[in-house]
């Protein structure tokens, strides 16, 4: 038997966390865990109340920093079939600490809080939101003016809000985030992040290119089957160069015939009649070979003022971007090199050599960049100097950087009509396009709960004018509805005569209303069934929906992936989502 | 505890909310349903099977108790680890080693009243088709293609179309990442898990030249030290992933390689993660998948409303995208059609080649494959006797053994039944 000598422990073996967070922490790594553990979510919850206690078991299981539950329902018997953080123990209790008790069992590295009052009471004084990361509120809310007045604060302090809705077999939210949220980490698919940068070749590339490539003809089969497609490209673009006036293959048809050049060079006297690294060249022509440009998404952070006007106190974000905008500029239309290599055929040797000049060329590009920034806190004053890291991230990603243009939530009230006009034309492509492509668009899902929120709104404002000496006299037939009891048939009158209303003046393009038949369906269907479930929520759309919420949360906690722009709805039924910008 | 046959009857208020739907007809809901106290005792007689009881099986168990479900049981053959608490939201620090039916099953029951969950700490391969024809449907939260396999083929096998019971509803759920997807198949009825096999190819694997003599990636020492070099060095002991010491092992193996060849960035995750094949998994994408599942579960025992034709995508990576569609059925599906499915060969390719290459082929993706032309045994891996008489056709040509076009009969030990392919050569 072979001897072998006892393994001493890994060099940098796992810790605790590590191994207990190990499938996490392969998607959003240690910055992203780091922004967890810091985060304080809150959680405004109403009626039933599963999918706000759902979305929190899947915050807590990977470690939220602390979470805290405002609810003041007590705990009923129909609570115990649909709500799986209670016991039979809970019977009469008070749901928000019993949801907590149950919930904080699942993590004991996490910190939960209850707190027994009306979302009403809780936001009295609205500045009390300001101890929290982010919040959750799940509508429709109970008292008149109070999904308002939470919205307006949240936007004023920036913190991002989500605004969820289930019952039956539908589920709707709606995230609101800062004016400005910029996302660096985007995580691109691998694939699409290769910048070679082929028809910008740096010297140290050339020469390297020359040494390995310079003598193609006399290369033994071995070397030749090894040489990495990446400098074959390099090699036949000069080539190729020589007879085409110094220009690169740019057109399609051209790009078919440099890839044939290239694919011509292959030596097939061999048993397999081809070589791999000239079948891997031949497949790289049409996306390795495209001048430098950038994305729509970078072009708008470019364009954004923030990022032309600086300010001493403007955030990290735009001293980055501005000084990769002027890298760009001086660079003529290049971004800092990512550096990264996809695998290739090659001798290790090679492969390794190469992957060294891109990353020394990154290191420059970045340093480049570094030096743009630190000029920039000169000149603007900061005393807080950018960390590397950062600016090592952002040149990274430079081109999958993301800024997401937050909105204030609508807020649908029964005393006034929204004012769509700015989001006409989007909403009627939607409605259009479904239908061009013969599928129903779920756009009368959200506008069926926004008919909800406006119902409630006027049941809450009739309660209180009931209260009250002096009845409010804006409201519109509030005597027609009679009493507070959820009148169904009501319900679903109030929501058909809930057309967004269009200013004709500032959008004269005509665009379909609710009257067209295909939204008028889906939307009177959906109503019906709102109307069965009558405020009930099912579990597993509860459970659904707490998922997608909590991926959102996630990605916006963490500031990596994309999180939705900015309304969502699930169809139960149908099994389908869609996504708005509202 | 509420008892199920004989006991007063348990107040339907605990199950008001659900009651709403299970009384009252929707606008979507089949006309000719009839809503109220069939349906609901249609709905809590149901027996149903829940398949893993991992990250999305506690999910499952959890949603189907709450759904109205009263007898469920739950078959698992694995044991708790402590990478499973991110998610396995059943489980506490202190369950880590126990099995995880059992676990998932006691935790369930005490939370939920009147519910009962039978677990089996087992395989499912363990279970004959007797055990199969008492459930109304079976929900599948697996991470292995292949034990989806086994069960899809072992429910097409059992469908007799003289008695409607002997049909039983698959719901497979899976995830990556932010990423899952949730199906619902009527074995015989429409697509099953073979028909749509090539949407789940598996993962190229590198050349074993590449790792021999001229690796690049780390993930490419790694794959050295766990092929090549554990073969050498340790050859008389069965590698075990769940072993740190061996994981340790691989590790500095292949740290020294990369070392020689100066590649960077092994380290110890990204070794456990290439040899144990590790997905990422989060509970959020566990809670929708399962969620859907459960969805459909709960459409299909009570007809309260439509349910998923027949496959849903689910994206969050970038915003939330899913994609619902109808997957078609295969007629040479090897497992749910009538037809040989073609297969283009190399003529010139030994027996041995072909082989290997039914682990790697997309719509294949079987490892120990026994082959059979109408007349004769082109290969046999059992018993070894027949093994011994076969083997000289591995260094056949295809050509020497079949004809262009002739149908060969494929069964593998992970499958219950036996594929059928056409092979056609390549001119």
């Amino acid at each position: 038997m072979v001897e072998r000598p006892t393994t001493p422990p890994p060099l940098q073996g796992p810790t605790a966390k590590e191994k207990k967070y190990d499938r996490q922490l392969r998607l959003w790594a240690a910055s992203g865990q780091q922004a967890l553990e810091d985060a304080k979510v809150l959680l405004l919850n109403t009626g039933p109340g599963v999918v706000g206690v759902e979305t929190l078991k899947n915050l807590i299981l990977p470690g939220v920093g602390d979470y805290t539950i405002v609810d003041d329902v007590d705990v009923a018997e129909k609570d115990l079939g649909v709500n799986f953080f209670l016991e039979e123990s809970s019977l009469g209790k008070s749901r928000a600490e019993e949801t907590c008790k149950f919930l904080q069992e699942l993590n004991l590295e996490v910190k939960g809080h209850a707190i027994q009052k009306s979302v009403e009471a809780f936001v009295e004084k609205p500045t009390i939101l300001d101890n929290y990361t982010l919040i959750i509120l799940i509508g429709p809310t109970k008292a008149s003016g109070l999904l308002e007045n939470i919205s307006q604060h949240a936007w004023k302090s920036s913190i991002p809000l989500f605004y969820v809705h289930c019952a039956g077999f539908f589920s709707h939210f709606s995230v609101q985030l800062p004016a400005q949220f910029p996302i660096i980490d985007t995580h691109p698919d691998p694939a699409s992040t290769q910048d070679l940068r082929l028809l910008n070749p740096w010297p140290e590339l050339l020469i390297f290119m020359r040494e390995k490539v310079g003598n193609l003809p006399w290369l033994s089969d071995h070397e030749h089957g090894h040489v990495p497609y990446l400098l074959l490209l390099l090699h036949f673009l000069v080539v190729w160069k020589a007879t085409r006036n110094g220009k690169p293959p740019a057109s399609y048809s051209e790009k078919k015939e440099f890839a044939a050049l290239v694919a011509a060079g292959a030596r097939t006297n061999n048993a397999e009649g081809g070589e791999e690294n000239f079948d891997e060249a031949t497949a790289n022509v049409l996306k390795s070979l495209n001048p430098p440009s950038i994305s729509s998404g970078l072009r708008d952070v470019f364009e954004a003022d923030d990022c032309k006007i600086l300010k001493n106190d403007s955030a990290n974000f735009w001293i980055m971007a501005h000084a990769i905008e002027k890298f760009h500029t001086a660079n003529k239309g290049l971004l800092p090199l990512p550096g990264a290599l996809p695998d290739m055929k090659a001798q290790s040797s090679d492969y390794i050599k190469i992957q060294n000049i891109y990353k020394a060329k990154a290191r420059s590009d970045l340093a480049e960049v570094t030096a743009i920034v630190r000029q920039l806190e000169k000149d603007l004053d900061r005393r807080t100097p950018i960390e590397d890291k950062e600016i090592e991230a952002f040149c990274k990603g430079a081109q999958f950087v993301k800024l997401i243009k937050g909105r204030p939530l609508r807020v649908a009230k029964s005393t006034e009509s929204l004012d769509w006009s700015d989001r006409a034309e989007v909403l009627s492509m939607e409605l259009e396009n479904q239908k061009m492509v013969g599928l129903d668009s779920l756009l009368p899902i959200y506008f069926a709960f926004l008919a909800l929120d406006r119902h409630n709104d006027e049941i809450s404002r009739l309660e209180q004018s009931r209260r009250e000496p002096n009845p409010l006299k804006d409201i519109p037939g509030a005597r027609d509805v009679s009493g507070a009891v959820f009148p169904s048939p009501k319900f679903a009158e109030s929501a058909h005569f809930y057309t967004p209303a269009v200013n004709s003046e500032k959008d004269p393009k005509p665009w379909p209303r609710f009257d067209t038949p295909e939204a008028r369906e889906t939307f009177d269907n959906v109503v019906k069934e709102l109307d069965r479930a009558n405020g009930a929520e099912l579990h597993n759309i509860a459970a659904l929906t707490g998922g997608m919420v909590a991926q959102e949360v996630i990605k916006v906690i963490t500031k990596q992936y994309v999180p939705v722009d900015n309304t969502c709805v699930f169809d139960g039924i149908a099994s389908k989502t869609a996504v708005f910008n509202i | 505890m509420t008892t199920l046959a004989n006991g007063p009857k348990p107040s339907r208020e605990r199950w008001r909310y659900l009651d709403n739907f299970l009384n009252k007809p929707g606008p979507t809901s089949d006309p000719d349903w009839l809503p109220g106290e069939q349906t609901i005792n249609g709905l809590e007689t149901s027996k149903v099977l829940v398949i893993g009881a991992g990250g999305l099986g506690c999910e499952i168990l959890k949603n189907l108790a709450l759904s109205g479900f009263k007898d469920i049981h739950v078959i698992d053959m694995d044991t708790i680890d402590v990478s499973n608490l991110n998610r396995q939201f059943l489980f506490r620090e202190a369950d880590v080693g126990k099995s995880k039916a059992e676990c998932a099953a006691a935790f369930v029951e005490k939370r939920i009243q009147g519910v009962k969950i039978t677990p089996f700490n087992g395989k499912i391969q363990d279970k004959a088709e007797e055990y199969y024809m008492q459930f109304k449907m079976v929900v599948c939260g697996l991470d292995s293609i292949e034990a989806r396999r086994w069960i899809n083929a072992t429910l097409v096998g059992m469908v007799d179309m003289e008695n409607p019971e002997s049909l039983k509803p698959l719901i497979d759920g899976g995830t990556e990442g932010f990423k899952g997807q949730a199906r619902v198949i009527l074995p015989t009825m429409n697509a099953c898990i073979e028909c749509q096999l090539d949407m789940h190819a598996p993962r190229a694997a590198v050349p074993l030249c590449t790792l021999a003599t001229i690796p690049r990636q780390p993930a490419h020492c790694i794959e050295w030290a766990h092929i090549i070099a554990w073969e050498e060095h340790r050859k008389d002991e069965v590698l075990d992933t769940d072993d740190p010491e061996h994981i340790t092992w691989l590790y500095q193996k292949a740290l020294a390689r990369a070392q020689e060849f100066n590649i960077p960035g092994v380290t110890y995750s990204m070794t456990q993660g290439v040899v144990k094949n590790i997905i990422p998994a989060i509970a959020s994408t566990n809670a929708i998948i399962a969620a859907s599942c459960c969805n459909e579960a709960f459409k299909i025992a009570t007809s309260c409303n439509p349910w998923l034709q027949n496959y849903m995508m689910y994206s969050g990576d970038e915003g939330v995208y899913t994609y619902t569609f109808e997957t078609e059925q295969k007629e040479d599906c090897p497992v749910c059609g009538n037809l040989a499915k073609n297969l283009t060969v190399n003529p010139n390719m030994t027996l041995q080649e072909f082989i290997d290459s039914l682990g790697e082929r997309a719509e294949a993706q079987l490892k120990k494959p026994t082959l059979r032309t109408e007349e004769k045994s082109l290969y046999s891996q059992f018993p070894a006797s027949l093994r011994e008489q076969t083997a000289p056709n591995l260094t056949k040509k295809l050509s020497e053994l079949v004809e262009n076009g002739e149908e060969i009969g494929v069964s593998d030990p992970a499958f219950a039944i036996a594929f059928k392919y056409k092979l056609v050569f390549s001119s």
